[in-house]
């Protein structure tokens, strides 16, 4: 499983959403999973290798940077990517629930009247898998829960990261006295003004992603109360 | 997700671009992006590990490679080119709207065959009207975003040049300690390498935005009556027009198929008689 894979899955249920939507998917993609591959999993790749305690006693860095960082941000960043990217499949679950009740109703339909030929039969099939439903009653309902997941998962995996890390800065020097060290010792991070960088970066585009999936939610609601 | 995916998003743009916009996205691509992936990451994949301080004490290391390189040229780099190429997204969204109201009218005027729809998806629209306008801003855009990422590199790195040395005493350390930076004049050449074709992209921008500027001026002189911007909502607005009357049409045909329904038999008589 990789995020080429994960595009393609979403890519399809793209053909169903907004345009906020569609702008979702891209910023998501390109802002998002881009940023993380390319950048920044090579900023956190030495991060327990580089991190550096004031001693010799052996067990005491792996121990120290184990109490620091539970959940690497990279790690997190991933589940959440996941997590968000997930609720559109509900989407494409229920467009392919429709469409293949549709198809068994075609098929009753065109196997009682006789004189339907198979080319008909054929095209009636291409269309229907083929056609754009538009969001209105069940699927509406399917794609504003999916929202409302998305909205919920971003929000509180970046809950969750403000309080492992004790909010978005990262800093050069934290202070550990668990055992094995001897004394309260000091241990140096490293890259943590670049970390503090991304992570700021990550957390604005995750609200810009909220921000997004809140105006889409409202244009549902707004689009259904003028219907 | 990596940047031949990208690459495959953004070129999708091309289409719609001018010459020279094409000419840009290969320099981006070519002079950029490759030499990124392929040189410039190499260069810089030890600069920590290789970044070494005259001191035993531990964390000495780390704490001065964070003051002197608060963020990697790499990652500098890979941000600045996933941002100046994103406005060509932009024109992207405009185009597939264009084409979603092309669908809409064909569908209405019923028009929709699958051959027309065909006809739309792989339709080449001309760069004028509110196109030129959209295009105009991601050029726009993308020079910004170009001078932005120039400035914060001379804040964080003041002169292209990497030095060899660098003096720190931030704690731990003990005292002024010396640290040497790793291969310094490689870095110093790929950090003006990279800026040049910064540059030169900065100026096929600027030459876009003056061509596109001359041709805008060019189609006015030709056409005062219909500006550019006119030409498209005009024939928008005909073809409305043009879809009210077809409606009326099906409307009164309707009816009148309502209203004398004994007609059918008649005609089928008629034509079982041909035969």
């Amino acid at each position: 499983m990789s995020w080429p894979i994960l595009y393609a899955q979403l890519v399809g249920a793209n053909r169903h959403s907004t345009s906020l939507g569609k702008v979702w998917l891209s910023v998501l993609f390109i802002f998002r999973v881009m940023v993380l591959v390319v950048a920044a999993e090579s900023v956190w790749g030495d991060e327990q290798s580089d991190f550096t305690c004031n001693t010799l006693q052996p067990g005491c860095e792996n121990v120290c940077y184990d109490q620091f960082f539970p959940v690497s941000h990279i790690r997190l960043w991933c589940l959440q990517l996941l997590f968000v990217s997930t609720p559109p499949l509900l989407v494409t679950m229920y467009v392919a629930y429709r469409n293949q009740s549709d198809r068994k109703r075609l098929l009753e339909g065109s196997g009682r009247s006789s004189f339907l030929s198979n080319k008909c039969q054929e095209e009636d099939l291409n269309t229907l898998k083929r056609r754009r439903l538009p969001i209105a009653g069940a699927l509406w309902w399917t794609y504003a829960f999916s929202l409302l997941f998305r909205l919920l998962f971003e929000g509180g995996f970046m809950y969750a990261l403000y309080v492992v890390y004790d909010g978005f800065h990262m800093p050069r020097l934290v202070q550990c006295d668990q055992w094995p060290c001897p004394n309260l010792v000091d241990c140096f991070i490293s890259r943590p003004t670049e970390k503090t960088i991304f992570t700021v970066f990550m957390a604005t585009i995750s609200s810009i992603c909220m921000v997004l999936n809140m105006a889409e939610l409202s244009y549902l609601v707004a689009k259904a109360v003028t219907r | 997700m990596n940047w031949g995916a990208f690459y495959a998003v953004i070129s999708g743009v091309n289409r719609h671009s001018t010459g020279i916009g094409r000419v840009w996205l290969s320099v981006i691509f070519i002079f950029r992006i490759l030499v990124l992936v392929v040189a410039a990451e190499s260069v810089w994949g030890d600069e920590k590990s290789g970044f070494t301080c005259n001191t035993q004490q531990p964390g000495c290391n780390s704490v001065c490679y964070d003051q002197f390189f608060p963020i990697s040229h790499i990652r500098l780099w890979a941000l600045q080119l996933i941002l100046v190429s994103t406005p060509a997204l932009l024109v992207a969204m405009h185009v597939a709207h264009r084409r979603h109201i092309d669908k809409k009218i064909l569908r209405k005027s019923g028009r929709s065959s699958p051959k027309e729809l065909e006809r739309i998806k792989t339709q080449k629209f001309q760069i004028s009207g509110a196109l030129w306008w959209t295009y105009m801003l991601s050029i726009i855009f993308r020079i910004l975003f170009e001078l932005a990422f120039l400035y914060i590199f001379y804040l964080i790195y003041p002169g292209f040049r990497m030095v060899r040395l660098v003096k720190c005493d931030s704690y731990p350390c003990p005292n002024t300690v010396d640290c040497f930076v790793s291969r310094p004049t490689e870095k110093t050449i790929f950090t003006v390498f990279m800026l040049a074709v910064s540059g030169l992209c900065v100026l096929l921008n600027l030459a876009e935005v003056l061509y596109l500027i001359g041709r805008a001026c060019q189609r006015c002189i030709r056409s005062p009556e219909e500006g550019a911007k006119g030409a498209w909502i005009s024939q928008r607005f005909s073809t409305y027009k043009q879809n009210e009357i077809n409606q009326l049409i099906a409307d009164h045909s309707l009816k009148s198929k309502l209203s004398v329904t004994k007609k059918s038999p008649t005609e089928k008589d008629e034509r079982c008689s041909a035969f």
